[in-house]
C-alpha cells in the first residue's frame, strides 16, 4: 500500500471527506467513544501525569540511545536462534521478506495487524512473487476484501465502514448469506480465517515494543489473531519499525499499560504477547524459525533534528482521537496511513514534503493532541514547525510562493484557530509576522480580513466553512 | 540451540548515532533512574483478600466468569465449569500443579467416566497431531503462572508440556488460578521476568498476557466478545495456602 493512499489532491480527499455523512458521523461517536473510554481510564489510575512523565522520559533515553538498545535487541534474538535484518528502505525490507518466503516456498501468509508493514508495501510486494496474503485482523480483514480499501484510522482500520457496506463485501467476496449484526459477521469472519491460520506456511506480525534485554517483541491485540499468527505457522517474520523498542520488560509495562489504556480505555487488551525467539528445543507450537526484520524507512533522517519527539510515538492513535479536524475530514482525507495530528506531522517526514504540504495545516493548533498524547509529544508544537519550514522553504522559490500563500490561507481561515488568538495562533503565524504584528506580514492579510468578516466563525462548522471557502472562490 | 544470525548492523547502527550527531554506543548505557515510578503505588498494601476482590471485579469488564473454591472442592467447580460449556473433548496443559492440585484423577479417570475425551499437550506427540487436539478441543484448561488483579490477567509461560495452542484455540478456557499467584498488576509480573534476564535464566519463547476472551470492535464499534481466540472464559481462584 505504501505510506500514501488515495486521490492526490488534498482538496478532493477533504471534499469526500465532509461529503460522506456516515463516515463522519461514524467517525464522531468512535472518536466520543475511545476518548471517553481513555479519559475514564486515565482517571482510574490517578496520576495519569506522572505516568505521562515517565512514559515521556522512557521513550528520551530509549531513542538517545536507539543504536545500543538496537543492537542489544538483535545479539539476544540472535542468541535465541532468530534471524535479524536491518533494513535501511522498504525496499530493502521487502527484499529480504520476499526472499524468506522464497526459501520457505511458502504459498500463503497470514498477518496480524502491522502499521509498518502496510508503509512499505509489504503485500503488494510478495503478491507480485505469486505468495497470498491474507490479513486477519477483523478490521484489516474487510478493508483487503474490499479491493485493498485504504485504513482510515490507525486503531480501528475499517472505521469508515458501516454495517450493511461490510454485510456487502462478504457476501460479494466471501458469499456470506445471514445478516449485518456484527456478532454474525464476526463468527463468519472467525470461521473463515481459523482455517488460513492452520494452513499458512508463514505468519507475520509487527512490533508494538521490541524488548532490548531479552530480544523479546511484543503485541498488543483484542482478537487473537496475533497469537495465532506467532503460534501456529512454522516460520514467523515480525516487522518493526527500528523506534519501537523499550531497554527491558520494567519499560514494557509502563508503555503496555499507557497504550491500552490510550488506545481503547482497557487496562490491558485482551492478549499481550511477548514472544522471544523461535520455538525453543523441545516446545511443541510456535515457530521453528524466526525473523526480525527492523526498518528505517525514514525514520533516521528524523533523529537528531527538532522533530525527533515524533519517534516517540506508540501509535494509541489518542491524538486521532480528539482531533476536530479528523472529525470532520475523517481518516482518508489526510492521504496517508497516518492519519491525525501524528500523522500530519509524521508523514511530510517519512515520505517528502512536497506531497504532504497541506497536511500540516490540516489542525486548527487546539493542542487537544498535545494535551491526550500519554507520551507528551508537543504535536501542535511539531506542526507549528512544519509551517514555519514549509513557508521558509517556499519563500525560496518564487512559484512555490503561491503554495506558502494557500497554506497560509488554510491557518488563517480555520475557524477554530481565528478563533482561538491564543500563543498557538500567533506561532502559526509567524513566518508573516514581524514583532508580533500581523499587518506587517508578507502578503496574506486579504483571506485573514476576510475570514474576521465571517459571522461567529467559532461556532461555524468546518463544514460551513469549507463550503464557503469554495464558493468564495478562494481557490484560483 | 543454534545462533541466530544478524544482517547490515553495522552501517545501519553507525548511521543512527551518526544522525544523533555523536559516536556509537555499544556498551555502557544504563537505564537512569526514572523520576516518578507511578506503577508501583497501584493497589500497594493490599492484602491477598483484598487482591481478589479487585480481580473478582475486573473480570464483570471483561466478559470473564470467576469462581472462587478451595483445593478439596476444586473438582467439583471445574466439573460444574465443564458442564456448563457442554463440552466433550478437553484439552489441558501438561502440568504437575494437576497432579498437586487433585485434578488429576478427576481428568484421567472420573471426566472420562461421563464420555468426556481429554487430551494432554504431548511434547512426544507431533506439531501436527497436538495442534489438531487442540483445535478440535471445546475446552481448554491451563493454570496461570502469575496473576494480575488490575487487569483481570492470567500470565502463562509457554513450555515444553505448556502449549501456546491449549488456551487460544478450544472456544471455552478455563484458568487455574491459585491464589499464591496474584499479584497488584503488570507491573510485579514485568520485574519478575526482567530478574529472571538480569540473572542470565532464559525467558519462556512465549509469554502470554491473557485478560478474558478475545473481542473486536472492528464492526461499527460495536464490542463482539469471541474472534480469534476464546469466546468464553472462566477463571477458578483456589486457595493454595
Ligand atoms: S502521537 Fe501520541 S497520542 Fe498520537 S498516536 Fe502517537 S503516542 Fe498516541
Amino acid at each position: 500500500m505504501g505510506i500514501r493512499i488515495g486521490e492526490k489532491e488534498f482538496d478532493k480527499r477533504v471534499e469526500k471527506g465532509l461529503a460522506d455523512s456516515f463516515m463522519r458521523s461514524a467517525v464522531t461517536e468512535a472518536q466520543d467513544r475511545l476518548r471517553t473510554g481513555r479519559l475514564k481510564a486515565a482517571e482510574e489510575l490517578g496520576d495519569w501525569e506522572s505516568w505521562r512523565d515517565l512514559g515521556e522520559e522512557i521513550r528520551h533515553h530509549t531513542m538517545e540511545n536507539l543504536d545500543f538498545y538496537l543492537q542489544q535487541l538483535s545479539e539476544n534474538v540472535a542468541k535465541r536462534g532468530g534471524h535479524v535484518f536491518f533494513a535501511e528502505t522498504a525496499e530493502k525490507a521487502n527484499e529480504y521478506i520476499q526472499q524468506v518466503v522464497k526459501e520457505k516456498q511458502a504459498k500463503k501468509v497470514i498477518k496480524s495487524k502491522s502499521m509498518v508493514t502496510e508503509e512499505i508495501g509489504m503485500n503488494e510486494a510478495l503478491e507480485d512473487n505469486g505468495c497470498e496474503v491474507i490479513e486477519s485482523d477483523l478490521g484489516e480483514y474487510i478493508l483487503q476484501m474490499d479491493d485493498q480499501d485504504p485504513p482510515s484510522h490507525i486503531v480501528a482500520p475499517a472505521l469508515h465502514k458501516n454495517k450493511a457496506q461490510i454485510r456487502d463485501v462478504f457476501r460479494d467476496k466471501k458469499g456470506y448469506v445471514n445478516n449485518d449484526i456484527p456478532e454474525e459477521m464476526t463468527r463468519f469472519a472467525r470461521e473463515q480465517l481459523r482455517n488460513e491460520f492452520l494452513s499458512a506456511d508463514i505468519g507475520i506480525t509487527g512490533c508494538n515494543f521490541a524488548v532490548a534485554e531479552s530480544g523479546s517483541i511484543s503485541l498488543v491485540t483484542n482478537e487473537g489473531n496475533a497469537r495465532l499468527v506467532s503460534a501456529l505457522p512454522k516460520t514467523q517474520i515480525t516487522v518493526m519499525g527500528m523506534e519501537r523498542i523499550v531497554p527491558t520488560w520494567e519499560e514494557l509495562d509502563v508503555l503496555v499499560s499507557l497504550l491500552c489504556r490510550s488506545a481503547v480505555g482497557q487496562k490491558l487488551t485482551s492478549y499481550i504477547t511477548g514472544l522471544t525467539g523461535p520455538k525453543e528445543d523441545g516446545d511443541v507450537d510456535g515457530p521453528d524459525e524466526f525473523h526480525l526484520v527492523i526498518v528505517d524507512n525514514g525514520r533516521s533522517n528524523i533523529l537528531g533534528t527538532e522533530f525527533q519527539e515524533a519517534l516517540h510515538c506508540i501509535r494509541c492513535a489518542a491524538c486521532i482521537n480528539v482531533c476536530p479536524v479528523y472529525s470532520h475530514i475523517g481518516g482518508h482525507a489526510y492521504g496517508s496511513i497516518y492519519p491525525g495530528p501524528i500523522g500530519a506531522v509524521l508523514t511530510p517526514l517519512l515520505d517528502e514534503y512536497e506531497n504532504n504540504k497541506e497536511l500540516p495545516y490540516a489542525s486548527s493548533l487546539c493542542a487537544a493532541c498535545t494535551e491526550a498524547c500519554p507520551v507528551k509529544i508537543p504535536l501542535h508544537e511539531l506542526l507549528i514547525k512544519h509551517r514555519q519550514k514549509i513557508v521558509e522553504e517556499a519563500k525560496k522559490t518564487e512559484a512555490s510562493e503561491r503554495f506558502a500563500m494557500k497554506a497560509f490561507e488554510w491557518v488563517a481561515s480555520t475557524p477554530s484557530l481565528y478563533n482561538m488568538g491564543s500563543k498557538a495562533a500567533s506561532l502559526a503565524m509567524s513566518p508573516f509576522t514581524k514583532e508580533g504584528n500581523i499587518s506587517k506580514g508578507p502578503g496574506p492579510l486579504k483571506p485573514w480580513t476576510e475570514i474576521r468578516d465571517l459571522p461567529a466563525p467559532g461556532k461555524e462548522r468546518f463544514r460551513d466553512w469549507y463550503n464557503k471557502r469554495e464558493k468564495g472562490g478562494r481557490r484560483k | 540451540m543454534k545462533k541466530g544470525t544478524i544482517h547490515h548492523q553495522e552501517a545501519f547502527l553507525n548511521h543512527i548515532a551518526d544522525r544523533l550527531g555523536r559516536k556509537r554506543r555499544t556498551k555502557g548505557v544504563k537505564r537512569p533512574k526514572w523520576s516518578t515510578l507511578p506503577q508501583w503505588n497501584v493497589y500497594q498494601g493490599h492484602s491477598p483478600e483484598q487482591l481478589v476482590d479487585v480481580l473478582k471485579e475486573q473480570c464483570q469488564s471483561i466478559h470473564t466468569d470467576v469462581e472462587e473454591t478451595t483445593i478439596r472442592n476444586l473438582p467439583h467447580v471445574v466439573s460444574e465449569v465443564i458442564t456448563r460449556y457442554q463440552g466433550k473433548k478437553i484439552v489441558t496443559w501438561d502440568d504437575p500443579r494437576f497432579e498437586e492440585f487433585g485434578l488429576q484423577s478427576y481428568l484421567e479417570k472420573n471426566l472420562p467416566e461421563q464420555g468426556a475425551e481429554v487430551h494432554v499437550w504431548d511434547e512426544n506427540r507431533s506439531r501436527e497431531k497436538n495442534i489438531q487436539i487442540a483445535e478440535r478441543a471445546e475446552i481448554g484448561i491451563t493454570f496461570s503462572d502469575i496473576t494480575l488483579a488490575e487487569s483481570g490477567t492470567v500470565v502463562l509461560f509457554s513450555d515444553k508440556g505448556k502449549g501456546r495452542s491449549v488456551s487460544l484455540l478450544p472456544e471455552n478456557y478455563i484458568a487455574i488460578i491459585p491464589k499464591s499467584t496474584i499479584v497488584p498488576r503488570m507491573t510485579q509480573a514485568a520485574h519478575e521476568i526482567h530478574k529472571r534476564v538480569e540473572k542470565g535464566d532464559p525467558v519462556a519463547s512465549c509469554v502470554n498476557f491473557i485478560s478474558g476472551p478475545s473481542n473486536s470492535a472492528d464492526i461499527e464499534m460495536s464490542l463482539v466478545v469471541g474472534v480469534h481466540g476464546p469466546v468464553k472464559v472462566t477463571y477458578v481462584i483456589v486457595t493454595d495456602r
